[in-house]
């Protein structure tokens, strides 16, 4: 037993999750936590906005596989976390976030700074709590961790008011086993569904693997291949599912869906098996649901119960850790001849990659020249991390990823401003892999103020701004369906390389192709974190592209020749 | 259709307004929704009622379900079950035709439990139908005010509903999904 206040009982309990990297914004009704802090072995990265200590706790969580921590103030504090918990949300990361509340006996009276912060992220956490009694806080925090990490991970908030921080009880740890009578996270799995799922299986003559974030949450990538390589059925990864399965690995089709390539969306429309592995079937992915994947019998491993059925009809539904589901089904897993399946796939692979930008010769600046040059040219360990629009999709395309965790991207909420933040956070999380952010000009700007935190935390990330001088996806979209009046869209920038050097970081500028392979290599030899701006082509588009309503094999393909 | 859902809550605060919330995210409209005690003390029983087909009303459990605070949630509509809703009724009367309402009243076994000179307030129990049936005869006396309970079911048979509850995490039902053959 030991007197201590209700700031303290939240670092020792935070400690005891094993944390000990945090991203947060002090004010007045967080004052206690940030005056105890400093007793504890915590490091603590100041961001330039709350939002940015959402994407960075989230960044951290992603990269690092560990719950990521976030602090804010009441009132504003918390109203500028919204969007970082929402993208944790969505995306399923683990991450927990403390909010500092103005004093329980004011509660309710329109207090300075008070705002109902658990009445707004209700429906953006996975659960969250006000805790007004200092003798419940360990065992909230022990369940909100445990909450964030354990089934489908997600985001958990804990208010916590001024006055519980300031309580002082005696108090030691409570370790008893945590009761939450109502929390199902772990599914079991049905023997008799496992059968059904091998007859389907052993039957398909063209089936397909769809690979989404859940393969990765679970840790299956072993056992990803192993199904893989056994029933010789080719991998389509989601957005998220990227990592899943090594780039260059021969069962790997690549991204499916609104902008992924021929080959992968035709061979999801032509088979007759889907095997969807942690994926929620988003509309990002399917287009048009009602000519999606058509022939196709449908097996869907999921831990979360309400994704099933929720967007796509299933055959069949094996709920569970998929990493759990796998090992079960792989030592029964017969061996079937998929050659020609998979040589019909290469065939139609062959003929996309003709009409790729990357192999055509050009003077201009093209994106995916950028991405795909620099895919060559970074550290094979590199994390790469994105904003969001025609810089995500290009980084999607381009950046080959051999690794699991090594693309992290803000995927159901698609936020702007993601990308640099959560490479702050992403660093942290492994120190010494080489981390590249690969933003455009609009969402750079966004949370453009991190730059500083990068100076002041004196850490390292490549910046890449693909800056085109409009909002590039949007652009796009009016360009091909709203008679190319480009409203609202067009965009100017400061000069990128004087904000690196006012941040005191290094700006590098490249307009040709030519100059890409020594400025990215001088990118990596600089100490410090360097800003790279490439000028580049303003009308270029991500193809393919699936528009919305239609089918995933109705793609605008890419143009055989740059016009 | 409607479908009746009934859950069992851990008695905690702002439960019922995540229940409410979820049904306002997901756009599902709830036409009836009684909270209450239960013989447990620190759990409620919420019984809603909603309009919705076979498969939304699935896909409504399997969201209750991922409410933390949510132990047990069951669609009960196809269960042999009794339901019970509540109304009071205040009809306007005069000497002529008091001695007919307290006729009505008689024939569907309602209770008056305020009289007034110019009004009786009537309560009743049971069946929705029963008690819209029931307005439907009161309607030519004049209706001055009405307020109803909304609806409470319950299974019958000697098993209460989530038989195994408290039996410790991750061991409540997953309904619908599971090995589900379309």
């Amino acid at each position: 037993m030991k007197k201590i206040n209700g700031a303290q009982i939240m670092w020792e309990c935070i400690l005891k999750e094993g944390v000990d990297q945090i991203f947060g914004y002090p004010g007045g009704a967080n004052l206690p936590i940030f005056h105890h802090m400093t007793e504890y072995p915590i490091h603590h990265v100041l961001p330039r906005h709350e939002q940015g200590a959402a994407h960075m706790a989230d960044g951290y969580a992603r990269a690092s596989g560990k719950v990521g921590v976030a602090l804010a103030t009441s009132g504003p504090g918390a109203t500028n976390l919204v969007t970082g918990i929402a993208t944790a949300m969505l995306d399923s990361s683990p991450v927990v976030f403390f909010t500092g509340q103005v004093s329980s006996p004011l509660l309710g009276y329109d207090a300075f700074q008070e705002v109902d912060v658990v009445g707004i992220t209700m429906p953006i956490t996975k659960h969250n709590y006000l805790v007004t009694d200092v003798r419940d806080l360990t065992r909230t925090i022990r369940e909100a961790f445990y909450i964030a990490r354990s089934g489908r991970p997600g985001p958990v908030l804990v208010d916590i008011p001024k006055d519980v921080q300031n309580a002082v009880i005696d108090w030691e740890y409570d370790d008893a086993p945590i009761q939450l009578p109502g929390y199902k996270s772990d599914p079991p799995i049905k023997a008799g569904d496992m059968e059904m799922a091998l007859e389907l299986i052993n039957k398909a003559k063209k089936p397909v693997i769809l690979a989404g974030h859940g393969v990765l949450l679970s840790g299956a990538m072993q056992e990803l291949l192993q199904f893989s390589e056994i029933t010789l059925t080719p991998i389509a990864t989601t957005l998220l599912g990227i990592g899943s399965v090594p780039a260059s690995h021969p069962m790997n089709l690549g991204l499916m869906g609104m902008h992924g390539e021929a080959w992968v969306n035709q061979a999801i429309q032509e088979a007759d098996l889907l095997l969807a592995f942690g994926m929620r079937f988003d509309d990002r992915v399917t287009g048009n649901l009602k000519s999606f994947a058509p022939s196709a019998k449908k097996i869907h491993l999921e831990i979360d119960p309400s994704e099933i059925n929720k967007n796509v009809k299933v055959d069949l539904a094996l709920l569970g850790d998929i990493g759990d589901t796998l090992r079960q089904l792989i030592p029964q897993l017969e061996r079937v001849d998929r050659e020609e399946w998979n040589e019909h796939i290469n065939d139609m692979r062959i003929e996309s990659g003709k009409r790729d930008i990357k192999n055509i010769k050009s003077d201009k600046l093209h994106a995916a020249h950028v991405i795909s040059d620099l895919s060559k040219l970074a550290d094979p360990n590199s994390i790469v991390v994105t904003d969001v629009g025609q810089n995500q999709m290009w980084a999607a395309q381009y950046f080959m990823r051999e690794k699991p965790y090594s693309l992290i991207t803000s995927g159901g909420l698609g936020t702007m401003g993601f990308g640099l933040p959560a490479s702050i956070g992403v660093k942290f999380a492994r120190p010494n892999a080489e981390v590249w952010c690969i933003s455009g000009d609009g969402g750079f700007q966004m949370t453009m103020p991190e730059l500083q935190t990068l100076k002041q935390e004196n850490i390292k990330v490549n910046i890449i701004i693909l800056n085109n001088g409009y909002l590039g996806m949007v652009r796009q979209w009016q360009e091909l369906f709203y008679t190319r009046n480009y409203s609202g869209t067009p965009l100017s920038s400061p000069d990128f390389v004087k904000i690196a050097e006012a941040h005191g970081l290094t700006g590098i500028l490249v307009s040709k192709r030519s100059e890409i392979e020594n400025a990215v290599r001088q990118a990596r030899e600089t100490e410090g974190s360097v800003v790279l701006e490439f000028k580049i082509e303003e009308e270029d588009l991500v193809y393919p592209m699936v528009p919305t309503g239609a089918a995933l094999h109705e793609m605008i393909r890419r143009p055989e020749m740059i016009p | 259709m409607q479908h009746t859902l009934v859950a069992l809550v851990e008695n905690k605060p702002g439960v019922l307004t995540r229940v409410t919330s979820l049904f306002q995210r997901r756009s599902f409209n709830i036409d009836s929704l009684t909270v209450g005690r239960t013989e447990n003390p620190g759990v409620s029983r919420i019984t809603i009622v909603v309009d919705a087909d076979k498969d939304n009303a699935g896909r409504l459990i399997t969201y209750l379900n991922k409410l933390v605070n949510i132990v047990w949630v069951e669609d009960i509509t196809d269960s042999p079950k009794v339901s019970r809703d509540l109304a009071m009724v205040k009809v306007s009367v005069n000497p002529a035709n008091r001695a007919e309402v307290m006729q009505l009243v008689d024939v569907f076994r309602a209770r008056i439990i305020d009289v007034g000179n110019d009004s009786l307030m009537i309560e009743i129990t049971g069946s929705e139908e029963k008690i819209e049936g029931f307005i439907e005869t009161l309607k030519p006396f004049g209706i001055l005010e009405m307020v109803r309970a909304g609806v409470v079911a319950m299974g019958r048979g000697a098993n209460p509903l989530g038989n195994s509850v408290g039996s410790g995490n991750g061991n409540g039902i997953i309904p619908g999904g599971n090995g589900k053959v379309l």
